[in-house]
């Protein structure tokens, strides 16, 4: 069974003056634990996607399934992360993490102890009690992270979360996402602008085309399970997947 | 420092200006009373001021509270539902628009001469800005954060209760302040228009009298209750939303009320 299993679903949005297509035909198969990248041009729909795998929109036509059961309406089986972190302000990061549990009503103490292990894996220790206008964005986007793995969600779907970060944070970022899907063996959906980002973090990455949005094509990522960052970039597999990403999507590559 | 004796510095030169106009004759005593004089009868009238200031001050706070309570019910009801939001809207807007001087009368005529027209007058000038102010608040959460709250399954209420309410409250707190200053101005109108007490009545009295060192007096005392409710406001602000005014920064308003310091 599929984690997550994307049919022919289109979708369409109706404005005064005209209908657009978003979505064209697009089919994908996730499997349990796989981490797939979305990468495509801007405003190509790659966000509409995961709201459809989420369950907060609605396709035209096609159909998604999670985890085995069709998705009908918003799914609460899943972790959110946007590109901004979407914190509360009047919260500390550690209950800003909790926001999960109590929307869920989880048991608390089990709750809190969950909280703590994740605040320890993001490295965001000494930080419990810092208002989310006291954090940086890096730390911000951890907080948003932990809140996104409190209850184990078994799928994670990421809306450009470091689209937001300079590019040294980013990076940090990515170790540590690697690092959290290896410990947590999550299904992750992510939707990333950075091309560098999508091979380093995935086992495939889904390249997309112009609006309407279809599959261009799909990369298997050639390298090891466990990728130490500097030692991946510098890997043969690496530049040529990126190079190959950079072809589809058209980039311009001038300078060389 | 600095910006705490500025405010009172031109405080002190306003009552400077004042008493020179009166020093040197500029204006008949019996138009302008001196501000020696004003302060001389607050102390002498003292317990007659207070009796009347009391009765404002109670129909304000009362009508204050039924409007926040009613504004933000309304608001509530108003976002979360179109067609009470399309159809509630111009009645709003009407009851606004109306002078309320112009219907403070027929208050009286239906509630007689007692603290309920004043009140209603109050309650009627407050409800507006709290209404306007908690629409705007719960509007303006994050789309991004209701549907993060969409996918945690909590429910519309415990959305409401733990992200929407609380991110309005900054918004509400707007509202709230300038409708505590309108329900001052409310109180005293509904005082105007038919009352034996309070201190729209000391007013009217001091006037039909030409006694204009009460008069001032009057004005005084009104405008040191409304300023005192709005403080007691804005440190109910600052203590319930630490959050927000530590963020807001050097804000003028909370520098009023931290003015001591």
């Amino acid at each position: 069974m599929s984690a997550v299993a994307i049919t022919d679903v289109s979708v369409r949005f109706q404005s005064k003056r005209a209908e657009t297509t978003a979505i064209g035909h697009v089919s994908l198969d996730v499997a349990p634990g796989e981490f797939v990248s979305i990468v495509g041009p801007s405003g190509c729909g790659k966000s509409t996607l995961l709201k459809l795998v989420s369950g907060l929109l609605k396709p035209s036509s096609g159909s998604v399934t999670l985890l085995g059961e069709p998705v009908r309406g918003p799914r609460h089986d899943i972790g959110f992360v946007f590109q901004r972190a979407a914190l509360l302000d009047w919260r500390s990061a550690r209950r800003n993490i909790l926001l999960q549990a109590e929307m869920r009503g989880m048991n608390s103490a089990e709750a809190g102890r969950r909280a703590d292990e994740l605040i320890e894996m993001t490295g965001l220790s000494g930080f419990e009690n810092a208002l989310p206008h006291e954090l940086s964005g890096g730390m911000q986007q951890r907080v948003a992270l932990c809140r996104a793995l409190l209850h184990r969600p078994r799928v994670l779907l990421m809306d450009e979360p470091f689209g937001a970060l300079d590019a040294l944070t980013r990076e940090q970022m990515n170790v540590e996402l690697h690092r959290v899907w290896r410990e947590t063996g999550t299904t992750v959906l992510l939707v990333t602008h950075s091309i560098a980002e999508s091979v380093y973090l995935a086992n495939r990455v889904v390249v997309l085309t112009q609006r309407p949005a279809l599959v261009k094509e799909v990369i298997d990522v050639d390298l090891p399970a466990n990728r130490d960052y500097s030692e991946t970039m510098a890997r043969q597999e690496f530049a040529a997947a990126t190079a190959h990403i950079r072809d589809l999507l058209g980039a311009v590559t001038e300078h060389d | 420092m600095e910006r705490t004796w500025r405010p009172a510095a031109l405080l002190v030169a306003c009552l400077v200006i004042w008493h020179l106009v009166t020093v040197t004759g500029l204006v008949e005593a019996y138009l302008v009373p001196s501000p020696a004089k004003t302060f001389d009868l607050l102390v002498d009238k003292w317990s007659y001021l207070w009796g009347h200031t009391w009765v404002t001050t109670c129909e304000t706070i009362l009508g204050f509270v039924v409007a926040g309570v009613l504004g933000v019910l309304v608001a509530v009801a108003m976002v979360y539902s179109r067609t009470i939001e399309s159809t509630a809207y111009p009645i709003l807007l009407f009851a606004q628009v109306i002078p309320k001087i112009a219907i403070a009368p027929l208050f009286v005529v239906w509630l007689g001469f007692g603290f309920e027209p004043k009140v209603v007058v109050a309650v009627l000038m407050a409800f507006f800005p709290v209404v306007i102010s908690t629409v705007t608040g719960l509007k303006s959460v994050d789309t991004e954060m209701l549907e993060l709250a969409a996918t945690m399954g909590g429910g519309p209420v415990k959305t409401f209760v733990k992200i929407r309410f609380p991110a309005a409250l900054p918004h509400l707190f707007a509202g709230l302040k300038v409708a505590v200053t309108l329900a001052v101005t409310g109180a005293v109108v509904g005082e105007f228009v038919g009352s034996n007490e309070g201190l729209g009545y000391v007013i009217l009295q001091a006037n039909g009298n030409m006694d204009t060192p009460m008069l001032f007096a009057g004005l005084i005392v009104i405008s040191v209750v409304g300023i005192l409710l709005f403080l007691l406001l804005d440190l109910a602000e600052q203590l319930l939303l630490p959050w927000h005014a530590s963020r807001r920064g050097a804000a003028v308003t909370t520098l009023l009320a931290k003015g001591g310091t």
